[in-house]
């Protein structure tokens, strides 16, 4: 019986880090606060765009809500990103998936993918989530997605010859230069970054930690940012999501 | 077999030769140190230097660094980390060429040249105090 349980409990400990400890907790207590309050976080400036884009037809086309309704129909959605698309079996991130809803569903062009609007939809999308925890989907085409971002996380780059695994597992918690190394997690995304003075997808987070250690960022539509997001995703796996969080 | 790998590695650890013949010069080491982008020292280590708020934490104090380690020892953690130990996270600052990935700027360069390394041994070798 004992056994039992607690073979049952290292079945569901789940990946590396058994406890995932968001970079909410490393940003300081100003910042928590002004994550915490939705009149004082300015992410919610985007929010509020990705609410009217949502409700405006593209030329020619449907809007958002003429297929799937009130936005808050998107619960739970962007907690389960990035996923395979049902029809193509494609893996995609949040991003795409909207960018196969403009192309499939409503004729539109695609959105770029750090471009305003589509940072607004997804931060409106996101907020939806709120507190809901991420959980991706680990079968199917997931699987070796998954499993590829987890070997690149592991790889050293750069220059400087780091591997994300270096500062973000075994580091955690100490400082590099002044910033609090966070495990880097992905639950908080699109976040605003008192750094960048906007918005910004998990993508550009990732590029600025390659760019860090002189690597050459991966492009936002490769496919190796998209297993990264994936690995990132699976490890922090049961977070409450926090977008649209706000980061030093 | 162990032995000799064992004694060639500790024989690994120091590297007398400087890598110039120019002598290194103790203040431009100290002002590739302390500027973040030159050196990148300080976003790991911390040190005997103003902003110690910015310093790193995830290598050892670099003060005493002159007495606890010879300028040889100094330049071999410079040249090759990996050689005191092989799960090091420190970078080599010499090595041009094997690094994944490389951002086109730094594509084939060392992060610093050969007299540059010269010039920051010769700093560290003088911070005696602990
Ligand atoms: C040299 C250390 C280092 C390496 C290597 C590194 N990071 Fe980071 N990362 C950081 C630091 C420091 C921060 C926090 C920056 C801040 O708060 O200003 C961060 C932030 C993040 C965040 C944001 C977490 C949050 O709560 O918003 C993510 C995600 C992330 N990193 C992913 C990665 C990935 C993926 C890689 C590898 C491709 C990587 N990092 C490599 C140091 C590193
Ligand atoms: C990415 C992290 C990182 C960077 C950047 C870095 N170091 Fe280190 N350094 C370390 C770590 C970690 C150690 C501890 C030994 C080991 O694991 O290699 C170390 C060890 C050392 C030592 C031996 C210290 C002792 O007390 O034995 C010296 C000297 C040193 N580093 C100097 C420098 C200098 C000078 C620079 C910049 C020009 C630098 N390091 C940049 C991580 C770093």
């Amino acid at each position: 019986m004992r056994a039992a349980a607690l073979l049952a409990l290292l079945l569901f400990a789940g990946p590396a880090v058994a406890q995932p400890r968001s970079g909410y907790w490393d940003a300081g207590p100003q910042v928590r606060a002004m994550q915490d309050d939705d009149t004082a976080n300015p992410g919610f400036l985007w929010v509020e765009q990705g609410r009217a884009a949502w409700q405006a037809p593209p030329p020619g086309g449907k809007a958002c809500a003429g297929c799937h309704g009130d936005i808050a129909a998107m619960r739970g959605v962007a907690a389960r990103y990035p996923a395979a698309d049902p029809a193509s079996g494609a893996p995609v991130d949040l991003a795409g998936r909207i960018n196969l809803c403009r192309a499939v569903n409503q004729s539109a062009p695609k959105l770029a993918r750090e471009g305003a609007e589509m940072l607004a939809l997804a931060a409106a999308i996101g907020v939806e989530s709120r507190g809901l925890p991420q959980r991706i989907a680990t079968d199917g085409p997931m699987a070796s997605v998954i499993a590829r971002g987890e070997a690149l996380f592991r790889t050293r780059m750069g220059q400087l010859n780091l591997s994300c695994a270096q500062c973000h597992e075994a580091r955690a918690g100490a400082r590099l230069g002044g910033a609090v190394i966070p495990e880097g997690h992905a639950n908080a995304y699109p976040e605003y970054r008192l750094e960048w003075q906007t918005i910004g997808s998990l993508a550009r987070r990732i590029r600025a930690c390659l760019t860090g250690v002189r690597a050459e960022p991966f492009a936002a539509d490769a496919p190796e940012m998209l297993e990264l997001e994936a690995w990132l995703a699976l490890r922090g796996a049961g977070l409450p999501m926090e977008t649209p969080g706000v980061r030093p | 077999m162990l032995a000799l790998a064992l004694s060639s590695a500790a024989a690994a650890q120091t590297m007398d030769v400087p890598l110039t013949a120019v002598p290194g010069e103790p203040v431009r080491g100290r002002a590739i140190v302390t500027t973040r982008p030159l050196g990148l020292c300080l976003l790991c280590h911390a040190g005997p230097f103003p902003d110690r708020h910015l310093h790193g934490s995830i290598a050892p104090d670099l003060a005493g660094v002159g007495a606890r380690l010879t300028p040889g020892e100094i330049r071999m953690r410079l040249v090759d980390p990996a050689a005191s130990n092989p799960e090091s996270i420190m970078p080599s600052y010499r090595r041009a060429a094997g690094a994944l990935r490389p951002g086109r700027a730094f594509q084939g360069k060392p992060i610093l040249s050969d007299q540059a390394i010269e010039d920051v041994v010769a700093f560290l070798a003088t911070l005696k105090e602990e």
